[in-house]
């Protein structure tokens, strides 16, 4: 064997904004950084971010991170870790304030304060009334925030390798992570890169579901990896749905067409959420319509040829008002729905958003994992940040715009702690193991060699759609204890895929294939620890325990792929420095 | 064939409606295009994500040299004509 080697401090996986905001702080500490991305950088999943990014900078209410951090507890549902809330809210308006200078282009107040708005779930006084929170460049706070990072991160001469793949992680005997093995696209060879730290940014894996609102290239490297290094993988039963998305695309209606009139309906054309929210009705809370659409799916009353949609209808609303009052969402419905709004109702379905679960960190960013009786022992070398990473602070539910913050904050750390690590035990880079790239030549050897294997497309698609039948927005026993069967079988079946198309360069079937068995670990990880949660909090839904259970499950789940076996650890109930903020209902 | 496998990947984006949009070209338009056409193919797929799916979606108007392969973009994710 014998793979190319080529030696770095540090290298970061994902170009994302948690990936750059890490390899900026070690760049500008003069360490020998190396970003890999799938794609160029400003095409990371990042870019789709539109809300904003939370701080309570006060700008136009009074507001402080007292309050911030009470919602973010509270949104998590109390399985948030309350040491890293506290750090990421008081941290807030020191990494918002640094993109600031780095000349992120935020929408400002007349006498040049950065603006801000309201957004769900941001209070003051402890959850009293909305405090405007969010911090935004029009509506592409994303891409403002990747093109400043990458522009720092280019004067800070970090190392870019722009369509590069990274496959597997490199372990020592004792654990300690070494590097990564990656594939080139454009060549198609395999290299080791080594360094004395990794970081992961590889983002989410939103695409296990059949309905996504994420980009095709979120497929969750970074948990399959992690997965199939031994590493467990944290609270994946907890995934966050809108419930409006058009129904086979995955591209969000905005809840303002139910704010304009517009409602939903099931195959038989009944009104149906008069039924499950007499007064509210169609403008019922996100979680309340989500599950009455996925409840009348369940029935049988879905609409569509397979019965797996409902239908939103606005058409009475009048060609004027929608143009007038939704602008876009005409061209949206057509493009991607293939309807016209004003004659016909849109398809939609209750569509995968964002994964709270990760890979362990603490909030550092080390990735930690239980050993010798410690739940969180640190393993060395190794550091993860952003949406493929559970601090935890999201818990089991988001709030809006805490996630971009989550990136700022933890890229950061994460940046920070492999700095003070490096200097205290960083001198040399440790020998590899004699088996380094071992098992990605042993993936890419099955592949090559495979002769009839099955289409990574059906099995793929098998598996979204196990997910969205056993596993979606609103959960049922028997539809649980059958997914984790059906899941599996799709596991096994990953293991046999092939591809016909066996060249080197850009060979897309060679890496969709490769991104299968990083999405399966996922989904595999999600259903069996969905299944296993007898409890409903924040966005794990159980038809059959339908309400939040403290005394049993306060608790974190961690997955290993080794048995597919489940372990759990006790949630962070101490802040660092204020007062606990105990369980209560989660009501708004 | 090598350049198409390329192209393929290149319209792997951050926003999930161009992976729609981009991949109904890929599948209907882009074999028909001549050298020229793919030449401008490829400056366009430079853009930023935002920028791109403006163009597709009407919400801006191209450079005149953009034009007609904007043109095939916003019938992209329409059915095919019978
Ligand atoms: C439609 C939408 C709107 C949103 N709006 C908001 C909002 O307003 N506010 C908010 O706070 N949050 C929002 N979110 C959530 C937020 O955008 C994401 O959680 C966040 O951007 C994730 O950033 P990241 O850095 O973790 O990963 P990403 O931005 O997804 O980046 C991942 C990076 O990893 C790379 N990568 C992955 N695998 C590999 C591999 N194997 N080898 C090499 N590179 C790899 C990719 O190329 C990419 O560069 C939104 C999400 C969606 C879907």
């Amino acid at each position: 064997m014998g793979l190319p080697v080529r030696l770095f401090d540090a290298v970061i996986v994902g170009g994302g904004g948690s990936g750059m905001r890490a390899a900026l702080e070690l760049a500008r500490a003069d360490l020998k950084v190396a970003v890999l991305s799938k794609v160029f950088p400003t095409r990371s999943h990042t870019v789709a971010a539109q809300g904003g990014v939370a701080a309570s900078l006060g700008n136009i209410d009074e507001d402080n991170w007292h309050w911030h951090m009470y919602d973010t507890v509270k949104g998590s549902d109390y399985l948030g870790d309350q040491d890293a809330i506290e750090f990421m809210c008081r941290k807030a308006n020191e990494v918002v304030y640094e993109l600031e200078h780095l000349g992120m282009p935020f929408d400002r107040l007349a006498g040049g304060k950065i603006y801000q708005r309201p957004f769900g779930g941001h209070m003051r006084d402890y959850g009293v009334s909305p405090v405007p929170r969010a911090c935004a460049a029009a509506d592409r706070t994303g891409h403002a925030l990747l093109h400043t990072l990458y522009q720092a991160n280019l004067k800070a001469r970090t190392q870019f390798f722009v369509e590069w793949m990274a496959l597997d992680l490199i372990r020592a005997q004792d654990g300690s992570v070494l590097g990564v093995t990656a594939l080139e696209m454009e060549t198609g060879e395999v290299m080791i890169l080594q360094a004395k730290a990794t970081v992961f940014a590889t983002g989410g894996a939103g695409r296990i579901f059949a309905a996504s609102t994420n980009a095709f290239i979120n497929t969750g490297d970074g948990l399959g990896m992690a997965a199939r290094a031994g590493i467990p993988l944290q609270d994946l039963e907890f995934w966050q749905f809108h419930p409006t998305g058009v129904a086979g695309a995955g591209v969000l209606i905005t809840e303002g067409v139910r704010g304009e009139g517009g409602y939903l309906l099931n195959k038989n054309g009944e009104r149906f959420m008069e039924r499950y929210a007499p007064n509210a009705k169609d403008l019922a809370s996100r979680d309340v319509v989500a599950r009455a659409m996925a409840t009348e799916i369940k029935e049988g009353r879905g609409a569509g040829k397979d019965g797996d949609c409902i239908l939103l209808k606005l058409d009475h609303l009048g060609e004027e008002t929608i143009s007038k009052r939704l602008p876009g969402i005409r061209e949206i419905a057509k493009k991607f729905a293939n309807v016209d709004p004003v004659k016909d109702p849109i398809p939609v379905v209750p569509t995968c958003h964002y994964q709270m679960g990760g890979i362990p960190t603490n909030y550092h960013g080390q990735v930690v994992v239980p050993k010798n009786g410690n739940p969180e022992s640190v393993v060395p070398g190794f550091y993860a940040a952003g949406e493929c990473s559970c601090v935890s602070v999201h818990g089991a539910n988001r709030l809006g715009c805490n996630s971009l913050l989550d990136l700022l904050v933890f890229g950061k750390s994460a940046g920070e702690k492999v700095i003070q690590d490096l200097k205290q035990d960083g001198k040399s880079h440790r020998a590899l193991p004699n088996d380094a790239g071992e098992l990605t030549l042993s993936r890419l050897a099955r592949l090559d060699g495979q002769k009839s294997g099955e289409r990574v497309a059906e099995v793929s698609a098998d598996m979204r759609r196990t997910m969205q039948q056993h596993c979606g927005v609103f959960r049922f026993p028997d539809l649980l204890t059958e997914g984790v069967r059906k899941i599996k079988d799709v596991a096994e079946r990953v293991s046999r895929t092939g591809i016909s198309d066996k060249s080197r360069t850009f060979n897309t079937a060679r890496v969709e294939a490769l991104e299968l068995d990083n999405l399966v670990e996922t989904a595999v990880a999600s259903l069996v620890s969905a299944e296993a949660r007898k409890e409903s909090r924040g966005s794990h839904d159980r038809a059959d325990f339908h309400q939040r259970d403290d005394a049993n499950w306060m608790k974190h789940t961690l997955w290993f792929k080794q048995g597919s076996r489940l372990e759990y650890k006790p949630v962070h109930t101490q802040p660092l420095s204020v007062e606990t903020f105990e369980p209560k209902a989660r009501v708004y | 064939m090598g350049d198409v496998d390329r192209v393929r990947w290149r319209c792997r984006r951050g926003l999930l409606e161009l992976d729609l949009v981009l991949g109904e070209f890929l599948e209907r338009c882009y074999g028909g295009l001549d050298a020229d056409g793919r030449r401008l193919f490829d400056e366009l797929l430079e853009q930023p994500d935002n920028d791109l799916l403006d163009l597709a979606m009407g919400r801006s108007e191209p450079p005149p040299r953009y034009r007609a392969l904007v043109a095939m973009l916003r019938g992209a994710g329409e059915p095919a004509p019978m």
